[in-house]
This record gives structure tokens, C-alpha cells and sequence, in this order.
């Protein structure tokens, strides 16, 4: 394929992954690599590579609004990246040992149980105020408030050491899979430490940048970040999930959610039956 | 350090997390519209001059050295190479969150805020030893 063809594909099909993983709050990074791997016949390690790249954009992009919003807790976001960028690394250090095939299967595992956290994620998390803070908390001044249409709502954080742990895991898969992790960060807050559901997601994106910044480092010595595919997957995103975002104050989501839900649960087992068969 | 963002008013020390967050979205914005101008301008070239090349992606060879080293690829983007330059863009984008970490040292420390600062210190030397680490075997 000529240079120029190739760059306008990949362009168009991460404008719309950028666009649809933006209006569904499914991520739009995620669906890049099956896409390159499956569709274009992709080196996984060129794939994952590219995609690391664009989930620094996107998050940098997102996180920028709502910090500016106040809805990042920065002292809880501070404090689990220790966890997350520690396994980044150790994540793209197991990328550059793990067969290409074992990559395949645990990223299609990852993308289902993204689609079936999604779908449970509309109901509220439990009220922690009820709970009161915890000690570690309240030591390292995580208790944070954020604006609502109601007024400010205050909220306690607990359980720091099992979000961490969980955060380390996400930052496993977010080094060997070229994610941003976002689903699992967000269950991390959410559920384990009790954080607001709207907290947890502006927090996540806050983090997903510095942990795909922690891995980038090494997939750049390794020779992963290839200029000339990058560049249309990063670009695309990016452009796709600001207009994605735009669109979304409007848009009714409900069928595009389950659509969207439906893909990447279809490119997940595609992922793990080629990885199983060796086709990747 | 503070100066790193050269449009922001430098605020009084102690600053309150609402202003820390104020500097934060901006230095993001900052960075990622750079970076994906960098980016353009390099497309830009690369496409005009290697439209019609061939490209495989199908077998890993990984990158020529000259793309996988900061200094390296400064050289090439200064020689207006194409590659070279979405190659800078790209590091600009990287650097764009480190440059996050790196700025909440200096809020946490003007808070007094030291277990922060040390946490901070951390994640920024996690970041440092990934990005300057050669893992060339």
C-alpha cells in the first residue's frame, strides 16, 4: 500500500473511533489496535505503539476540561500514579518479551470485560459519607468536594492500599496493551475506594497521560513508535474525540452505547481467536 | 519551573488548589496543541515528499536509531526531515504530562504539602528513568 493511502484509512478510522469512543465513554484508543492488527495486518508491536501515543493525547486533551471544571481529585490522581506508572513500565518491559500471540488474547479478554464493566456502569456507587473517612485518607487530605447541579457535594475516599493495588494493575495493562486503562481506573475509585462516579472518571483521565507517558519512554528506546503510522492514529483520535465531545451534550447515546459496545466486543473475541490460532 | 508556560501569570506562593488547578488545564492544553501542530507541520512534509512509497507494517523491525533517541530525532526534525519532525511532535506530546508532574513538585512544595512533594518526586523519577533509560540491548 502507498504511504498516502494507508495514512487516509487508518486517518478515517480513528476519526471514528476517536469520535465514538468520545460520544460513548468507551474510549476510542481501544479499538485502534484490533483495527491495525486485524484489518490492515499490522505488526501488534507498530499497533500498540501508535495507540499508546494517541491515549496520551486524548487524555491530556480531556483532562484539561475537567480540571479546569473541578472535577479531578489531583491529590488522589498524585498519589495512585505511584502505582500506575510503576506498572506501566513493567508492563512495557513484558510487552517486549511477550509472544505477539499471548498479547492478542489478553488484549481481547480486556476489551470484553470493557464492554460488560460499561454496561453495568450507569448506577450510582454507594455513598461514602455514610462510611465516614478513612484514616489514611484523612492523613493525606484526599476528602475532596465537586460542583453539582445541586450545590457542592462533599465526599470521603477509602480503602487507599486496594485502589492502589488495582491501580498497578491497570497500569500493567496500560504498558502492554498501549490502553489507557480508563475502565479499570474508574473501578478502582469507584468501587474500591468509594469516589463519586464523576470524580473517578475526570481523576482517571487526569492519570491515563502520565501512565501512557511512563511506557511511551521505553516503546520509543524499543523502536515501537513508528512517525509515519502515529501520526494519522494520532491525529484521527484526537480530532474525532474533541468533536465527539461536542456532539455529546446533544446526542442521545443509548443504541449508539450498545452499537459501539457490540464492536468492541466482537473485535475482542476476533483478537483472542487469532491469537489462539496464531494468526497474530 | 514556573516560568514553563510563559502566557501564565506567576501567582504568590501558597497557592490554592483551585489556582494549581487553573495552571494544570492550561500546561495540558498547552502542550497537546504544540505538539499536534508539530505533528501537522511534519505530515505535512513526510506526505509531500513520500506519498507514493511503499509501506509495510506487517513485520517488526523496529525503528533506525535515529527515532528511537531524544537527541537523535532533534537532529533529524532540524534537518526538516518529515518523519523527523511528527517524531518531535510526538515527544513534545509525551513530554506534555511528564512537564504535569514535574509542576506539582513545585505547587506541593509552595502548599508545604511534603508527603505530596515526595510522592511527586517519585513518579517524576519513575517517568525520568523511562524516558532517559536506554533499553538498547
Amino acid at each position: 500500500m502507498s504511504v498516502i493511502l494507508i495514512t487516509l484509512i487508518v486517518l478515517g478510522a480513528s476519526l471514528g473511533a476517536g469520535f465514538l469512543g468520545a460520544l460513548t465513554g468507551l474510549g476510542g484508543g481501544v479499538v485502534i489496535v484490533p483495527f491495525l492488527t486485524i484489518v490492515l495486518g499490522v505488526d501488534i508491536h507498530y499497533a500498540i505503539g501508535a495507540s499508546l501515543v494517541s491515549v496520551i493525547a486524548t487524555s491530556s486533551g480531556a483532562a484539561s476540561a475537567y480540571v479546569k471544571e473541578g472535577f479531578s481529585n489531583i491529590r488522589v490522581g498524585m498519589f495512585l500514579e505511584i502505582g500506575t506508572t510503576l506498572g506501566a513500565i513493567a508492563g512495557a518491559l513484558l510487552a517486549a518479551v511477550a509472544a505477539p500471540s499471548v498479547i492478542a488474547v489478553i488484549f481481547g479478554f480486556v476489551l470484553m470485560g470493557s464492554v460488560f464493566s460499561s454496561i453495568r456502569r450507569q448506577d450510582e456507587s454507594p455513598n461514602s459519607l455514610a462510611a465516614g473517612p478513612g484514616p489514611m485518607a484523612a492523613r493525606l487530605r484526599m476528602d475532596g468536594e465537586y460542583p453539582s447541579r445541586r450545590g457542592i457535594v462533599r465526599y470521603h475516599v477509602r480503602r487507599i492500599p486496594g485502589g492502589l493495588g488495582l491501580m498497578s494493575v491497570a497500569g500493567i495493562l496500560s504498558g502492554l496493551l498501549g490502553i489507557g486503562s480508563g475502565a479499570l481506573k474508574v473501578i478502582a475509585m469507584d468501587r474500591v475506594m468509594r469516589i463519586p462516579f464523576k470524580v473517578s472518571t475526570a481523576t482517571s483521565n487526569f492519570m491515563i497521560g502520565v501512565t501512557a507517558a511512563s511506557s511511551a519512554g521505553i516503546y520509543l528506546h524499543r523502536g515501537y513508535i513508528d512517525p509515519g503510522l502515529t501520526m494519522p492514529v494520532m491525529l484521527g483520535v484526537l480530532a474525532g474525540s474533541v468533536f465527539g465531545t461536542r456532539v455529546l451534550v446533544k446526542a442521545r447515546t443509548r443504541w449508539l452505547r450498545w452499537l459501539f459496545a457490540a464492536v468492541i466486543f466482537i473485535l475482542g473475541a476476533e483478537m483472542i481467536f487469532n491469537g489462539f490460532t496464531g494468526r497474530i | 519551573m514556573d516560568s514553563r508556560d510563559g502566557s501564565e501569570r506567576k501567582p504568590r506562593p501558597g497557592w490554592t488548589d483551585e489556582q494549581v488547578d487553573v495552571i494544570i488545564a492550561n500546561l495540558l492544553r498547552t502542550g497537546l496543541i504544540l505538539a499536534a501542530a508539530v505533528v501537522v507541520v511534519g505530515a505535512a512534509i513526510f506526505l509531500s515528499r513520500h506519498g507514493h512509497e511503499r509501506v509495510f507494517y506487517d513485520v517488526f523491525r523496529g525503528e533506525p536509531r535515529s527515532y528511537r533517541e531524544v537527541g537523535n530525532i532533534l537532529v533529524e526534525a532540524g534537518r526538516f526531515h518529515g518523519r523527523g519532525f511528527i517524531m518531535a511532535g510526538l515527544l513534545l506530546l509525551i513530554a506534555t504530562p511528564i512537564a504535569r508532574v514535574a509542576f506539582s513538585v513545585v505547587a506541593f512544595l509552595r502548599q508545604k504539602d511534603y508527603v505530596y512533594v515526595a510522592a511527586t518526586i517519585f513518579v517524576l523519577s519513575v517517568l525520568a528513568f523511562s524516558v532517559f533509560w536506554l533499553g538498547l540491548h
